[in-house]
């Protein structure tokens, strides 16, 4: 294996081929007789040129770089890679989903419209919403989704108001989100429960606010233990609540947003409901809303007549439409065949058991990286390393040798308003063994610090790759291969 | 190197300068580490005091940066914006943002000195 692959450009000779295709015998038209001469290149494309026996060994080599869920832990689990069941992907692949095309008509896809359409009904009755909407294709267009919803159901009550809430523990999605949806944001700080500070509250809580987002449990992995009484500010003043709800796989079988008093929440399919993530999705943000905002959803919408399945494309009142045709559908059916498979019991055994596990690793973990806020957690725990970056030892330096370990390097430096952060969250398929390896690694690591602090800060030692320049890579990102 | 007893600070570790200029602090520029972006204000904005003016990217994550008072931008670092290394390397001097003709100099009573802003930074760092 070498770590030094080339890129495949680089491995290009001229004139090799994968592939030849047989002279054509038939006599064919000149191409500029086809294509208008403006469409026309002027130049070859720049490909790279090679046999298939080359292609095959580069990325067989490339893959066997990679570092998976498949084969090793990843201590933020949901958030980055955790294990999704292998019959997702049976389903998924079956040809009336893979081979439907979305132009077909709809009474041939009778199949693919009942499974959305129970998908949406399942995921109201785990979140208590009334009305789901499919489409969005990521957590971040959830969050767009669901606050142009509110814009116009504020629109249609004839009110203009400017403001949204959003804490400082917010994912930094929150306040994007907003502010692409046209609203200036404002931000409310934490108390040292790490809950949102209520007094901090209810001086920015206006007529002016639209939105208040919240996150439950919060990305420091507590329960917002006051959601009631900011549920209660919240609509006192006519504004909406909105639930991030990205950590939604600590509550699943266990809490009802809606009951909580959500109005508006998106899901991370890829995050609670085992569709694979990373790399870029595809992913999808499904967003639920109460009754009176159902009307605003996104079309095209699935209606049920009787026993047959309609697709209605326009409505007055929607907001139109998000994403194309019914958004990533083969997330859909993963996420399908994950609640299906597991059902509401095994849902609420997967919440249960991500607490516990969760809970398990803080224990061993806390002495050496104090938590955030010194409680039992949800899914997930904020620890904190800035006992040794005073040392000169960064929580960087310390998941940066984790590598050299055979695990992934947690997130860290966020939630934002915690120093040295790091995020721990095992998810619920890893096994106790599993985890008291990764707690193992730490001590470790921490007895480096002690007898060899130099090591941290070169580490990783055996990873393909060394510790990479992201600061030249986001100043200087060359993105384009060019000759 | 501007003269740090002149400057002004804020709880959201900007520094305005007696005529106008603005930037971070050093303590904030460590803080956020490599600074890769910096998204200022176009010459001739009007901002209020504390109004979100700009923002600033490092590897870690962006933060806003927040006008200390009112006044109309009347001029931008373009240097900086090229070169995002400077606030990192030169907080207090080729590392500032942009200048503002201050509206109402009482705004800068209720700001820190360098002194003040050193103690407030000791109260500032979380306790656990």
């Amino acid at each position: 294996m070498n770590p030094q692959e080339p890129l495949i450009f680089e491995l290009s000779v001229r004139d090799r081929r994968a592939l030849e295709f047989p002279a054509c015998d038939e006599q064919s038209p000149e191409i500029e007789q086809l294509i208008p001469a403006k469409f026309l290149r002027k130049k070859l494309p720049c490909l790279p040129e090679v046999s298939e026996f080359d292609i095959v060994r580069h990325f067989t080599r490339l893959s066997q770089l990679n570092f998976s869920a498949d084969t090793n832990f990843y201590p933020l689990g949901s958030c980055t890679m955790k294990y999704n069941p292998k019959i997702n992907e049976k389903t998924s692949s079956l040809a009336g989903f893979t081979d439907a095309h979305p132009y077909q008509d709809e009474s041939h896809l009778e199949g693919t419209l009942e499974l959305l359409w129970n998908l949406e009904k399942m995921l109201c009755e785990l979140t208590g919403m009334d009305a789901f909407s499919l489409h969005p294709a990521a957590g971040a267009q959830g969050e767009l989704t669901g606050l142009l919803v509110a814009k116009k159901y504020f629109k249609t009550l004839g009110e203009n108001r400017t403001k949204v809430l959003v804490p400082d523990s917010a994912h930094g999605t929150n306040p994007a989100s907003g502010k692409i949806a046209g609203y200036s944001i404002k931000s409310v700080p934490s108390n040292k429960r790490g809950r949102i500070d209520i007094d901090a509250l209810k001086n920015v809580l206006d007529k002016n606010v639209a939105l208040v987002m919240v996150t439950c449990p919060n990305t420091l992995g507590l329960f917002e233990d006051q959601i009631l009484e900011i549920s209660k500010l919240a609509h006192e003043v006519g504004a909406l609540l909105y639930m991030d709800g990205a950590n939604f796989n600590a509550l699943v079988g266990l809490a009802e947003p809606a009951k909580l008093g959500f109005d508006i929440m998106h899901l991370n399919l890829h995050k609670t409901f085992s569709v694979p993530h990373g790399g870029g999705g595809p992913g999808a943000g499904p967003v639920g809303v109460i009754q009176k905002l159902s009307k605003f959803l996104p079309t095209p919408r699935i209606l049920k007549e009787k026993d047959k399945f309609k697709i209605m494309l326009e409505s007055e009142s929607a907001i139109g439409q998000v994403r194309a045709f019914f958004g990533n559908t083969g997330a859909l059916v993963r996420a399908y065949t994950y609640i299906v498979s597991l059902g509401h019991d095994g849902l609420k055994d997967v919440s249960e058991n991500a607490i516990l596990n969760a809970n398990y690793l803080l224990s061993q973990l806390k002495d050496l990286f104090p938590p955030f806020v010194p409680e039992t957690c949800m899914h997930e725990s904020v620890l904190s390393g800035s006992r040794y970056a005073k040392d000169g030892i960064k929580t960087l330096d310390i998941v940066k040798r984790l590598l050299d370990y055979g695990f992934y390097a947690p997130t860290i430096y966020f939630p934002l308003i915690v120093p040295e952060a790091m995020m721990i969250e095992p998810t619920e398929t890893e096994s106790k063994k599993s985890m008291e390896d990764f707690v193992s690694a730490l001590k470790t690591i921490a007895q480096e610090m002690k007898d060899n602090p130099q090591t941290l800060k070169e580490g990783p030692f055996t990873t393909p790759v060394r510790r990479l320049d992201e600061v030249l890579a986001a100043r200087n990102p060359i993105l384009k291969w060019k000759q | 190197m501007l003269n740090l007893n002149h400057l002004k600070f804020a709880k959201t570790h900007e520094w305005i300068s007696p005529d106008g200029k603005i930037g971070i602090s050093e303590h904030a520029q460590k803080e956020i580490t490599d600074v890769v972006f910096v998204d200022i204000p176009s010459i001739g904005k009007s901002l209020a005091k504390e109004e979100e003016a700009g923002s600033i990217e490092s590897v870690k994550a962006a933060f806003p940066i927040y006008a200390p008072c009112s006044g109309k931008v009347i001029a931008v670092n373009e240097n900086v914006a090229k070169d995002p290394s400077m606030v990192n390397q030169s907080p207090y001097e080729n590392g500032w943002f942009f200048q503002l003709e201050i509206k109402d100099a009482n705004e800068l009573q209720n700001l820190m000195t360098h002194d003040q802003y050193q103690e407030f930074l000791k109260t500032e760092v979380p306790s656990h």
